[in-house]
């Protein structure tokens, strides 16, 4: 008896049907570092294969929503406390869209994977975690289209805009977007695998989601009674604090930042633990 | 030698029926009893040790458990209850080309699948000339794979596995791809993992590969395990346990019988003699071949061919050929007791116009096993030889 349980000290890897809650394979992962590199150049290299422009589409997105917002948001008279009406919009546009498409692609990673799912093993996390760097190359040659305005506005123009100390605070934002994103793509992921319906709720949720944080218009124009709601929306410490940065001009300060950093935590932590209960199952469902 | 894969009392269940509205109110509010009654048991109480340096081999019908044992295994779906206990790095095949990416190129393409089985990039990097002259598909490595044939591909994708070095490599069934050149060559490949002191898991419905890879071999039937032990014993076993199914064939009518340009077959069977419910290596037994004529006059005589279940002739035998008119035509062959060795046969019947035109021919007619007997012997080992022919072999003291 003392012999078995010797050597069952040994064992690599033991395979039972009940998981610890917290069991993450974080030394998995780790080996996988390469398939998470080789999954985002898969990406990148297979989404603009056969395009002429390529890369470029990365930049047409953006600026077209940014115009459509900035045409829409002059025709409704929208205030954006003294910045150019195209860089506030370029500027919450480039930032939500990051948090937006980590989120629905995430939120996509059973479903989409299912093939390779069921016909070989690796942490699963592997998928969400390459889907959000992959998408850090197209959100930073969006910030390029930004920086480009924010030059000539900087430069040649008379608006006032200018940077801050808060400026510094950019990776933060980046992080915590990536991580927003990556947590509540992971629990829409790992319900979605069950209940096919999320999936084209995610969609549209992330819609509403944008109206519901100030991307589009400032803080400034919600009535002073509503505001808690917005601050409630851990999305709008960091697209604020970008403004505030670059631009700025915004409605900003640490606390609001502390408050987002501690619900976005949360958040990713649920959503590991959620993504981790299901994805040892998950090929039975699917 | 060491255990290093212990399964114990390893059970899988499914849920029966689709999800729906009826599954989410049972997650809701946890119907338990309900959803027992729709279990069903895809592997219930498997155990088993695998050695360090065993081959060992897995067969069963289709939906008798297999592949479910290979999923559990390699961690693509966890069990219902038991536990599995594996020492060092696995790798599972139970595909050549997972995650292969139509629009990258082979040499990327290499690298992600190399990476998809666990391979560290340095590792692909190294072995990347060596597994690129094992696909053969030199020229067109910086190609992108969609413009591959589906040889190519496959090649592709197999060396890359192939290229895998494990403590534990798990493979179901790759070698059903690939043209026999190729095929040859996965199995020279897989023998040398084999030989190389790599515990290897190989779940196969090819009899000869299982038998001349694995040492041991288990069987799967509906979801247990029923037999474990030497391969040629557990393959010989199962196989008998399927030729009772198929001891002859019987067709009522020439539209549904198979046949060719006149010629159908009413029925093939096995003729024992009086007595004998089974064949041993003393048997002598008959092969009786009824078949209808609808095609006029002819010339007309029956072939029969005798093969192992490994593919081998062991001979081919003609009848004689006479004139028909339309009608049924019986054809009996006896074949002599003391000529088969022990095995699983497989009869292969062929009706021949003007004794040199093939009309049609018809595949595992009847599949049946010979049985050992070995009455003045007291050695039970393995009994050499595709024939067991009794001679003449005398023995006397000259001075």
């Amino acid at each position: 008896m003392a012999t078995e349980e010797n050597q069952s000290s040994n064992w690599t890897t033991v395979i039972t049907p009940q998981r610890h809650l917290f069991d993450i394979d974080l030394k998995g992962i780790w080996h996988y570092r390469d398939l998470i590199w080789l999954f985002v150049k898969r990406d990148f290299a297979s989404i603009y294969k056969q395009t002429i422009l390529g890369p470029l589409w990365y930049f047409a997105r953006p600026l077209m929503v940014a115009i459509t917002y900035t045409l829409f948001g002059a025709i409704a008279g929208i205030e954006t406390d003294g910045v150019p009406r195209v860089l506030f919009n370029l500027a919450g546009v480039v930032m939500w869209s990051y948090f937006a498409t980590c989120l629905t692609s995430t939120s996509n990673s059973f479903v989409a994977n299912m093939h390779i799912f069921g016909k070989v093993y690796f942490p699963r996390l592997v998928i969400p975690i390459s889907v959000i760097i992959s998408n850090l190359v197209s959100f930073s040659l969006q910030l390029l289209l930004f920086s480009g305005f924010l030059g000539y506005y900087m430069l040649f123009t008379d608006s006032g805009v200018h940077f801050t100390q808060y400026a510094l605070l950019f990776p933060i934002l980046v992080l915590m977007m990536a991580a927003f994103g990556l947590g509540l793509g992971l629990i829409v992921s790992a319900l979605s695998s069950k209940y096919r319906d999320l999936i084209y709720l995610v969609t549209f949720g992330t819609q509403l989601f944008m109206f519901a944080t100030p991307v589009i218009y400032p803080i400034s124009m919600i009535p002073e009674r509503f505001h808690w709601v917005v601050y409630l929306n851990p999305m709008t410490a960091v697209i604020e604090g970008f403004r505030v940065g670059f631009l700025g001009n915004s409605s900003f300060n640490v606390e609001m930042l502390a408050y987002s950093g501690g619900v976005i935590a949360l958040i990713l932590v649920l959503g590991v633990i959620v993504f981790n209960k299901i994805e040892k199952s998950f090929v039975d469902t699917i | 030698m060491s255990v290093v894969i212990k399964v114990d009392n390893l059970s899988k269940s499914y849920r029966l029926g689709a999800f729906g509205k009826s599954s989410f109110m049972n997650d809701l509010f946890g119907n338990k009893r309900e959803s027992e009654e729709n279990l069903f048991w895809a592997l219930r109480d498997v155990s088993f040790d695998v050695m360090d340096g065993e081959v060992l081999g897995i067969i069963g019908k289709n939906g008798a458990g297999k592949s479910t044992l290979l999923k559990l295994l390699s961690r693509i779906t966890s069990p219902s209850s038991g536990s599995v206990k594996i020492k060092g790095r696995v790798a599972s095949l139970l595909e050549v080309g997972t995650g292969f990416h139509p629009e990258l190129t082979g040499r990327e393409n290499v690298f992600l699948n190399g990476a998809i089985l666990g391979m560290r990039r340095s590792e692909i990097a190294s072995k990347f000339d060596e597994i690129v002259a094992f696909s053969g598909v030199e020229k067109f490595i910086d190609t992108p794979v969609k413009r591959y044939s589906s040889g190519m591909y496959v090649r592709l994708a197999f060396a890359v596995a192939a290229h895998l070095e494990p403590e534990v490599l798990i493979i179901d069934e790759v070698l059903a791809v690939g043209d026999a050149e190729f095929q040859k060559k996965c199995l020279g490949k897989m023998g040398e993992v084999a030989k190389g002191g790599r515990t290897v898991l190989f779940v196969s419905h090819n009899m000869q590969a299982v038998q001349s890879l694995c040492k041991e071999t288990i069987l799967l039937e509906s979801g247990t395990m029923t037999e474990k032990g030497s391969s040629h014993m557990v393959i010989s076993n199962y196989l008998s346990r399927t030729t009772k199914e198929v001891s002859g064939q019987y067709w009522d009518s020439p539209e549904e019988a198979p046949g060719a340009e006149g010629v159908n077959f009413k029925s093939v069977d096995l003729i024992l003699p009086q007595g004998a419910d089974f064949v041993d290596v003393t048997t002598p037994f008959g092969i009786k071949v009824n078949f209808w004529n609808q095609g006029g006059n002819r010339r007309l005589n029956l072939v029969v061919r005798l093969y192992t279940m490994a593919g081998e002739c062991i001979f081919n035998t003609v009848s004689e050929c006479h004139e028909f008119e339309n009608g049924e035509i019986e054809g009996v062959c006896k074949v002599p007791g003391d000529l088969l060795n022990y095995g699983v046969y497989s009869i292969m019947v062929l009706i021949v116009k003007d004794t040199s035109r093939e009309l049609y021919e018809l595949h595992d007619a009847i599949q049946f096993e010979v049985h050992d007997k070995r009455s003045n012997q007291s050695w039970f080992g393995d009994w050499p030889g595709l024939v067991r022919p009794k001679m003449e072999f005398g023995l006397k003291k000259i001075n």
